[in-house]
């Protein structure tokens, strides 16, 4: 039974479709890459999955049950793009009132705080302020913060912007935990490396529109345009054109071939096997979906949407 | 509800416990008290006298120029040069000098020379000084005797007495004047200072942008009423510290700077002329006042008043979105009404029962104000039970209305980030649905 299901869901705002009849679902414990360009209505989208906002119409179904956004959200963490603390707290109090918010008792969120401050090594951070901590230190603490109460459902917007290396590695370390231990991830970004990486399933939205979703693996399948790479033992511009395939790019050893309809990788492998050539490398190349992401939004005039003109 | 405690508790705390708190707190009763202290020093001990020499060559003082205020003092000398007299004044050894010419009468004008420039106040006083002192020489001459003059010149005192009430005295119309104006200043000083307060608040959270994050566990109302809650249990804390600072000051010092003002006010002695006797009846229509209703009118009116503008101040914070700058433009129009009320309730102090102040008093966004100068004189004398009655519900009315209309436009503004609205977009945000 999926975690989240979302059906025709819609926010139009007086002059834009922000989400325009957007549907998807995802099942529980999967890692789930929410995708789109800058204004594409991410934002959104997720303000209704948090109940800030309320759709206009189409409905959310949030584990077997309706959405109620005001029981649900003690289930669900949200760290938003747009993102801040409280300035003169300290770091101890702050997380503090905010796990309370959440629903926790306080000894249950003293518990908490303390088995993650440790986790991430922040024990000797309680007394600080947030204005003495760094982007990224405050960055580690909002992780903290989102995760506290163990949300079955935990919303991620862009987690990695501002991160060094080694904090980033630090927080997908523990997304892959959190998930395998059975919540569910909704991670979005614009960043598709982090995508390919960290995400079993996917969906696109541009415009306000959900325009592709699937696995990660099978979305680049379906995208695939038949290419292979093969390295061999003799000069690439030697091998003349055939029926199988044709030459896109030639080097030195190394060619990629599109493969002509009709013929399989195994034909073209034959083909080089019955000519005798020493084959040193042989692979199809899928598309990235940092390529499929150009591919399909380029030309749409994905342009930064602003949410202020109510 | 328990969310809008956690809220409230945050806000609270965050404040109570700033090392500022304190120190505001008691600093700034204790810095007005010095500044009015200061001046009434100042005012009745003057620092420098003014000394003015006489040279009377027809003996029309009698050597003498008695001066009550002692600012300023006469001497009287003989046979002294003009020119030297001259000098005297300009190298400022004598601040003037007058020489009166032998052949003067009480009639005569007098004339100062000056070395300095002499005050307006000092100049009132020399001349009232040198006037009485001739009118006292002139009536001397007359064949009427002081005793006479005495008799005559008793004051007859005029007594106003209420119809409903017996205890109409002068006294305690100034009184209750005091109290009013006194009250009427506190409640606009609060409107201002916890409603900026709060808009302050409020600007912090969204500016800082944690405000997504707290909408994202609980309702943005929540948010907004916790924050104004907390702010306002913040002013109460305030208040009922002034409140024991001031009782603990009038038990105590009251004894010590006037002794036999108490005890005047006990024995219910109150005998003419003398401060200690004047005191005594500030302190006596000080207690014919209705405290136990003004103080209860002061919390009705400080917590209706403190809802309506918290609630109005939030929404503006909440819809700016680069702090101060952009405050000021929204802000106009809801202080405009806040120094509406002030000006009206200045008004409405001197002529309780005026349109204006019935107005004033009775319009929610001017009430606190208005209503506190009015109430201090009395119900049902300058404020009748049903305009009391329709003022409280108007009041209250209208806190429900600014609360439910800040909430709404408090869910959009919150997460609206981008050019600053309009009035005009603020109450369409309010009237959307959703």
């Amino acid at each position: 039974m999926a975690i989240l299901e979302l059906s025709h869901l819609k926010k139009y705002y007086a002059t834009q479709k922000a989400v325009d009849d957007v549907s998807f679902s995802i099942e529980p414990g999967q890692i789930f890459g929410l995708l789109g360009p800058n204004g594409a209505g991410k934002t959104t989208l997720l303000r209704m999955i948090t109940g800030i906002f309320y759709p206009d119409e189409g409905s959310i179904v949030f584990d077997g049950k309706k959405f109620d956004p005001e029981n649900d959200i003690q289930k669900i963490g949200y760290m938003p793009e747009e993102r801040g603390l409280y300035k003169k707290m300290k770091i101890g109090d702050q997380a503090m009132f905010l796990a309370r918010l959440k629903g926790l008792s306080h000894s249950e969120a003293l518990q908490k705080i303390k088995y993650w401050f440790e986790r991430l090594e922040m024990q000797s951070w309680w007394d600080k302020k947030v204005e003495d901590l760094s982007k990224g230190m405050s960055q580690k603490l909002q992780f903290v913060i989102t995760v506290l109460h163990e949300p079955k459902l935990i919303i991620l917007d862009e987690p990695f912007s501002g991160l060094d290396p080694v904090n980033a590695n630090l927080i997908k370390d523990q997304i892959f935990e959190l998930a395998s231990r059975g919540s569910t991830v909704i991670f979005s970004t614009h960043r598709m490396e982090q995508v390919e990486e960290i995400c079993d399933q996917i969906a696109l939205i541009n415009l306000g529109k959900k325009v592709l979703d699937g696995k990660v693996a099978a979305i680049r399948q379906q995208y695939k345009e038949h290419l292979y790479e093969i390295k061999i033992d003799q000069p690439a511009s030697q091998i003349g054109a055939c029926d199988i395939f044709e030459p896109v790019n030639l080097a030195e050893n190394k060619m990629i071939v599109r493969i002509n309809d009709a013929y399989t990788g195994n034909d073209l492998l034959r083909y080089f096997l019955d000519k005798n050539i020493q084959v040193a490398h042989f692979g199809e190349i899928l598309p990235s979906l940092n390529e499929i992401f150009i591919r399909l939004v380029h030309g749409t005039s994905a342009v930064t949407r602003s949410f202020h003109n109510i | 509800m328990n969310k809008i405690f956690l809220v409230l508790k945050r806000e609270f705390l965050s404040r109570v416990q700033k090392k500022t708190f304190l120190l505001v707190t008691i600093g700034l009763p204790v810095l007005i008290f010095a500044i009015y202290a200061a001046i009434f020093y100042f005012s009745v001990h003057s620092t420098s006298k003014t000394k003015i020499m006489v040279v009377d060559n027809a003996g029309l003082f009698k050597d003498t120029i008695s001066n009550n205020a002692k600012d300023v003092v006469f001497e009287f000398t003989k046979g002294v040069a003009k020119s030297d007299l001259e000098a005297k004044a300009k190298n400022k050894d004598i601040d003037g000098y007058v020489v009166v010419p032998a052949d003067a009468t009480l009639d005569d004008k007098i004339n100062l020379i000056t070395g300095s420039k002499i005050g307006i106040m000092t100049r009132e006083s020399i001349t009232s000084a040198i006037q009485s002192r001739l009118e006292k020489l002139k009536m001397d001459a007359l064949p009427v005797s002081q005793d006479l003059l005495k008799k005559a010149k008793t004051e007859n005192k005029v007594d106003f007495v209420n119809v409903n009430d017996k205890n109409d005295s002068g006294m305690r119309a100034g009184v209750s004047y005091g109290v009013g104006i006194f009250c009427g200043i506190l409640i606009y000083m609060i409107l201002l200072l916890y409603g900026t307060s709060v808009m302050r608040g409020v600007m912090e959270e969204k500016v800082s942008r944690i405000a997504e994050i707290v909408v994202s566990s609980i309702k943005p109302f929540q948010l907004m009423m916790g924050k104004i809650l907390g702010i306002g249990a913040v002013g109460l804390l305030q208040f009922l510290i002034w409140i024991v600072l001031g009782v603990g000051l009038k038990l105590l010092l009251i004894p010590i700077l006037f002794p036999e003002a108490s005890h005047m006010v006990a024995s219910g002695a109150m005998g003419a002329g003398g401060s200690g006797a004047d005191m005594a009846a500030v302190m006596q229509a000080f207690n014919t006042i209705n405290f136990p209703l003004i103080i209860t009118m002061f919390f009705v009116y400080f917590l209706g008043g403190y809802f309506i503008y918290a609630s109005l101040f939030a929404a503006i914070g909440c819809s700016v979105s680069d702090g101060q700058q952009d405050a000021q433009g929204l802000q106009l129009p809801i202080t405009l009404p806040i120094i509406i009320g002030f000006v009206i309730m200045m008004q409405a102090v001197n002529n309780p029962t005026s349109g204006l102040a019935v107005f004033g008093s009775l319009f929610p966004l001017t009430s606190p104000i208005v209503m506190m100068a009015r109430v201090t004189q009395g119900v049902p004398d300058a404020v009748t039970w049903w305009e009391l009655a329709l003022s409280i519900i108007l009041l209250f009315g209208s806190f429900i209305f600014t609360t439910w209309f800040a909430g709404k436009i408090y869910r959009t503004g919150i997460l609206m980030y981008g050019k600053k609205p309009t009035w005009k977009e603020l109450i369409k945000w309010a009237f959307r649905k959703n």
